[in-house]
């Protein structure tokens, strides 16, 4: 028997209204607005456009006010919107060879062509808690270099791969699986895989390549390159006979390389994993490329033990909203459900008792 | 410069170079375009004088496509995550369509774009449509420079430190 239960409407908009009310929090304090989120809290909105899978810096800090700076909330409230819009169809790959570099830094190489470039980083901070932002007083100017240098620089792994001590990329110019229009089946291709740790959750994924450090998968991976910029996207249009440019994006690609032992079929090489995260999300890239390479396990002949070389336990587990939509679940009402449960549990403790009394006569006998 | 006006030699073969080259200004000049600011791109359309009256193929529409990276940066596509995209197209009187694809919600945006390319492919109107072009690339241009100044700033000069007493 089902039974539907209704009620709760009214309790539910002034929930609402207060939500809004909280939200706005003191009206003495100006409201906060989307562009000082956009400008300001930049790298929740990109995390939240990464995660949102949907690339659009307004509508993330829009959804990252309306959700309090909640960014999971967020990243629902944007995977939502995404599927009010029809998509115009896929465009060619980034060419992530010719981003305006913004910064990148090779922990293999000290002396690369086009340098080691810091860019905007946290690295190498004190982490000590500035005071001066509690007041308004504005940063001084970036400083400026005499010499702009070159816009593009080589990607590391072009660099090793020339002497064939590096893997090489997998070639292949099919049209990729979409975890978004098809349904996820196991094992999943590289592919498909590499899709899902792009929007998979941050915190999650980090957890995961941390394991793989601490040796649950035998992995010492080193960060050939991590590098943050613009990189052009185009995408072809029918009776067009030349792909139209879009404009650009922000992304972070990380390039993790494998020390690989070789095996029958293949020299000892570097085995490579990697990332690739919209906005600048260096941690997201780390953690996804230390993930790819770890889920590649059975491809390159490694023991599977641990947890990060699971595919199925991975892929299915990274999605927040997913995860988030399933664990919240339990806060609706499950009145009768539990109703079910309690009923069964008075009977089996009905037996039990009956069970035990019997035994006390028994043994009194 | 506009490139088009130059003769490739004779024949079949001149003219497909024409066009290539046709098709690759055209594409350098939306390249420049789909970046631009809906104000700047408003300004450079009212600067021209004696506009056609365009006729609507596309009303400004918002839609997603999916961006695609490679494996490893060169290997294999994979998809990496949509992004939101504006189009429209409109069409001169003389036939030419304009074709109008912005990052972002924005039709306005779009629409000025699609505008401006149906003029670029009319010849009289292209010169005109190359100065707003160049002056928006000016723009972009100076905008990144100074941001690659601000990252060369940041670059990494390394020096050696020589221990013991061999030297």
């Amino acid at each position: 028997m089902y039974v539907a239960v209704k009620g709760g409407e009214a309790a539910i908009a002034n929930a609402h209204r207060l939500l809004a009310e909280r939200r706005r929090g003191d009206p003495a304090v100006p409201a906060l607005t989307v562009d000082q989120i956009l400008q300001q809290l930049s790298l929740a909105v990109d995390r939240v456009m990464g995660e949102g899978s949907l690339y659009d810096r307004r509508l993330a800090a829009l959804a990252i006010k309306q959700a309090r700076g909640d960014l999971v909330e967020a990243i629902f409230l944007v995977r939502a919107y995404r599927t009010t819009l029809p998509r115009f169809g896929a465009s060619l790959p980034v060419d992530t060879g010719k981003m305006a570099v913004e910064r990148r830094i090779s922990a293999t190489f000290k002396d690369l062509p086009g340098g080691q470039v810091l860019g905007p980083t946290f690295d190498y901070t004190h982490r000590l808690l500035d005071p001066d932002l509690e007041g308004e007083a504005e940063p001084e100017p970036a400083a400026t270099a005499e010499d702009p240098g070159e816009g593009a620089m080589a990607r590391v792994t072009d660099l090793l791969g020339e002497a064939g001590l590096i893997e090489p990329d997998p070639e292949s110019d099919g049209e990729p699986g979409d975890l978004t229009r098809e349904p996820l089946s196991f094992p999943a291709p590289r592919e498909v895989r590499l899709q899902a740790l792009a929007r998979g959750d941050e915190g999650f994924l980090l957890a995961l390549g941390y394991s793989t450090q601490r040796g649950f998968a035998r992995s010492h991976p080193f960060a050939a390159e991590i590098r943050m910029g613009e990189v052009e996207v185009e995408i072809e249009v029918p009776g067009m006979d030349f792909s139209v440019p879009l404009g650009r994006l922000k992304v972070t690609e990380c390039q993790m390389v494998n020390q690989f032992r070789g095996s029958a079929a293949a020299p000892p090489q570097f085995t490579r994993g990697y990332g690739l995260v919209f906005g600048h999300a260096e941690r997201k890239a780390m953690a996804m490329a230390l993930c790819d390479r770890a889920l590649r396990a059975r491809e390159l002949g490694e023991d599977e033990t641990a947890p990060a070389q699971d595919g199925e336990f991975v892929i299915s587990h990274c999605d927040n909203v997913q995860a988030t939509g399933f664990v919240e679940h339990l806060k609706l009402p499950h009145y009768v459900d539990f109703q079910a449960e309690l009923e069964l549990i008075r009977r089996l403790r009905a037996e039990f008792e009956d069970r035990e009394g019997g035994q006390e006569r028994e043994a009194a006998e | 410069m506009d490139q088009t006006t130059q003769t490739f030699g004779q024949g079949a073969f001149g003219q497909e170079a024409t066009e290539a080259r046709q098709a690759e200004a055209r594409q350098a000049a939306l390249r420049v375009l789909a970046r631009a600011e809906a104000d700047e791109l408003a300004t450079g359309l009212e600067s021209i004088a004696d506009r056609p009256e365009m006729e609507t193929l596309r009303a400004p529409e918002f839609g997603l496509v999916m961006a695609r990276g490679r494996i490893g940066g060169s290997g294999a596509p994979f998809n990496l995550g949509e992004v939101t995209v504006t189009r429209a197209a409109l069409r001169l009187p003389t036939g030419e369509v304009g074709q109008g694809h912005v990052l972002g919600r924005d039709r306005r945006r779009a629409v000025l774009v699609a505008t401006l390319d149906a003029l670029w492919q009319s010849r009289p109107y292209r010169p005109a449509v190359e100065r707003i072009v160049e002056k928006i690339r000016a723009r972009l241009d100076a905008g990144e420079a100074r941001k690659r100044t601000e990252t060369a700033a940041t670059k990494v000069n390394f020096f050696t430190m020589v221990r013991g007493e061999d030297t």
